[in-house]
């Protein structure tokens, strides 16, 4: 493996995206909402609804059709810390996945389709790399940029989560073993979902914003998992993080290893 | 006898039933300057692409540099320097830092690799601007980074797919002199994609040219001219007041000439069918005591080659 070539291309990459606000300011924009203000949006929004009181048993009423296990786990805290834990630790956290799948696509949509489209592919392929490196770099950079984005986003969102529900739990609470498990096993595949998704789009798409565009079809999964965990029929545990996990890495695997198979010169040139 | 850089042999690609390069069979030696020249669609960039293993070809073998393209396309890759059609560059990126990456692409030796893209940059005029990002550059300016970036790594055979396209006269002739350059005193051998029939006649030890994906004709500048020009303009300049009596006097050579004479600056214009016309005419002008001031053939040009050429399909057709 030409290892200084294929670092060459992810620095390249990853400076042609630092310099594009298009991809730059969605990233940074949807960052900062899921990290910086929905903390304190789910732990002002209850008490501030909350004048009547109606609020809290609702969400009380809510939280009472979970499963048991989640039950348990809550079982130690008041109603109104109940509330918040439920908010902060679980029902945000399919939406912290959201982060890293939405980088790696962005990024992969700009150094898969916006390189043909920027005709500086065909001068990439000049270059005395294997189809495999090239291929490499391409993932690499889409994938470390996402990964470091979400661990930088975790970081925030563990001061911002204590710090939104300080008053009302009056410790240092989060992050919980589930989350270091959602950030350090799961979030990595999710980045790996979205670029292998558009690997696969980046072919057939016409330019950047087309595979863009196209490429938000990843996040309906997270959308499930979302609704599946408001409407009871889950929770985030431990147990079912690792096994998203599981079934995200799988799914990585089959898409990369495809686009790996279709990822060749020959063809690239062809269709550029 | 000087060795092969490039050998080609039935060398065919096809997309769909379009056949872009038909049988092709060429031979480019070492250090010397090979055009490639044809209309557009002839299947030149095909070519290139075939001979740097980035496209696959359906049949026929390749050797560059006594390496197979598919087989050692890394190992290839490394020696040959390509300045594609569209010269794409990071925009965004500045003139340094795409020479950087390139040169860590083509493995550079790391601490040579300031001074070399120093060195280029500086050499190409580039120094200023060098950390300009790319959007700001002129087409030529735009067109003198690429041509570093294809030299950043030494190559020995450089593939240049129309490097004056977009260039203004002074720009090109400092790009033509860089590649006589390249392969004069460097030794490099030069595969030059061009439209451009007078700067190949001046750059080009031989020229190959291809037609719909087939090579029709291949040679020195020189011999090509001898071999296809067919017709020859040959201007006459009579005494005063001669010019009718020399047009009657020309009246039976009809079968050495194509078209009627024209008249041009004053002179007589003739399109006759060879060097061996020549004597023939100015012998009719003499018999009939014509007055000849001066009789000058116009130098062929590689530029009539091609449209013999193509006349010839014409007629075959
Ligand atoms: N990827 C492709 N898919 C389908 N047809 C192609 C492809 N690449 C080239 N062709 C066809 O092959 C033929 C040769 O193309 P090529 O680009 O090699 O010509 P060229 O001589 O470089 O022309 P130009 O002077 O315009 O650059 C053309 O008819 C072109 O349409
Ligand atoms: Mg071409």
């Amino acid at each position: 493996m030409n290892w200084r070539a294929i670092f060459a291309i992810v620095r390249k990459d990853l400076k042609i995206v630092l310099q594009n606000k298009g991809v730059l300011i969605p990233i940074i924009a949807v960052s900062l909402i899921i990290f910086g203000a929905l903390p304190w949006v789910s732990v002002l929004a209850p008490s501030m609804v909350n004048m009547g009181g109606t609020s809290l048993e609702q969400l009380n009423a809510l939280i009472a059709q979970m499963p048991a296990g989640l039950q348990n786990q809550l079982a130690p805290y008041t109603a109104e810390q109940q509330t918040v834990i439920f908010f902060l630790v679980y029902l945000l956290a399919p939406m912290f996945l959201i982060v890293p799948l939405m980088v790696a696509t962005v990024i992969a949509a700009d150094s898969f389709a916006g390189e043909r489209e920027r005709h500086t592919l065909e001068t990439l392929l000049y270059s005395p790399t294997t189809d495999r490196e090239l291929f490499i770099a391409k993932l690499l950079s889409s994938w470390l940029a996402a990964v470091f984005i979400a661990f930088i986003g975790f970081l925030l969102y563990i001061v911002m989560a204590n710090a939104a529900a300080w008053s009302v739990i009056g410790k240092i609470f989060f992050p919980n073993w589930m989350w270091m498990v959602l950030v350090l096993w799961v979030s990595p595949a999710a980045a790996g979902l979205g670029l292998g998704t558009m690997v696969l789009i980046s072919g057939r798409a016409r330019g950047f914003q087309d595979a863009y565009q196209t490429g938000g079809v990843v996040v309906i999964p997270i959308l499930l998992l979302m609704f599946g965990q408001l409407t009871g029929a889950m929770y985030f545990s431990i147990g079912v993080v690792i096994l998203i996990g599981i079934v995200l890495w799988a799914i990585d695997i089959v898409l990369i290893w495809y686009g790996g198979r279709v990822f060749r010169r020959g063809r690239l040139i062809a269709r550029s | 006898m000087k060795s092969a850089a490039i050998t080609v042999k039935n060398l065919t690609r096809r997309f769909g039933d379009k056949i872009a390069v038909n049988d092709l069979s060429i031979e480019v030696e070492t250090g010397e300057v090979f055009g490639f020249l044809g209309h557009n669609g002839a299947g030149k960039t095909t070519t290139v692409r075939m001979l740097n293993g980035v496209l696959e070809a359906n049949s026929g073998s390749i050797h560059v540099l006594g390496m197979d393209p598919i087989t050692d396309g890394p190992a290839l890759r490394a020696r040959t320097g390509v300045l594609t059609e569209t010269a794409a560059l990071e925009l965004r990126l500045t003139a340094r830092d795409n020479l950087l990456i390139y040169a860590d692409l083509f493995s550079v030796p790391r601490d040579k690799v300031q001074t070399r893209v120093r060195e280029l940059l500086e050499f190409f005029g580039l120094g200023e601007s060098a950390d300009q990002r790319v959007e700001t550059f002129s087409t030529g300016m735009r067109q003198r980074l690429s041509l570093a970036r294809t030299l950043l790594h030494n190559p020995e055979v450089i593939f240049l797919d129309e490097p004056t396209s977009g260039l203004d006269p002074v720009a090109a002739h400092q790009v033509n002199a860089l590649i006589s350059n390249l392969a004069e005193e460097k030794g490099r051998t030069v595969f030059l994609c061009t439209h451009n029939l007078v700067e190949a006649q001046k750059l080009c030890d031989r020229v190959a040219v291809m037609e719909h994906g087939r090579l029709v004709a291949i040679g020195t500048p020189t011999d090509l001219i001898q071999q296809y020009v067919r017709r020859l303009d040959v201007e006459i300049e009579t005494a005063p007041g001669q010019m009718d009596a020399a047009l009657q006097a020309l009246a039976p050579a009809s079968s050495l000439t194509f078209g009627l004479p024209r008249h041009t600056n004053g002179n007589l214009t003739l399109t006759v069918t060879g060097r061996e016309a020549i004597p023939e005419l100015l012998n009719l002008l003499v018999q009939n005591h014509i007055r000849i001031y001066r009789m000058s053939p116009h130098q062929p040009t590689l530029e009539d080659v091609y449209f013999a050429l193509h006349d010839e399909k014409e007629t075959v057709q």
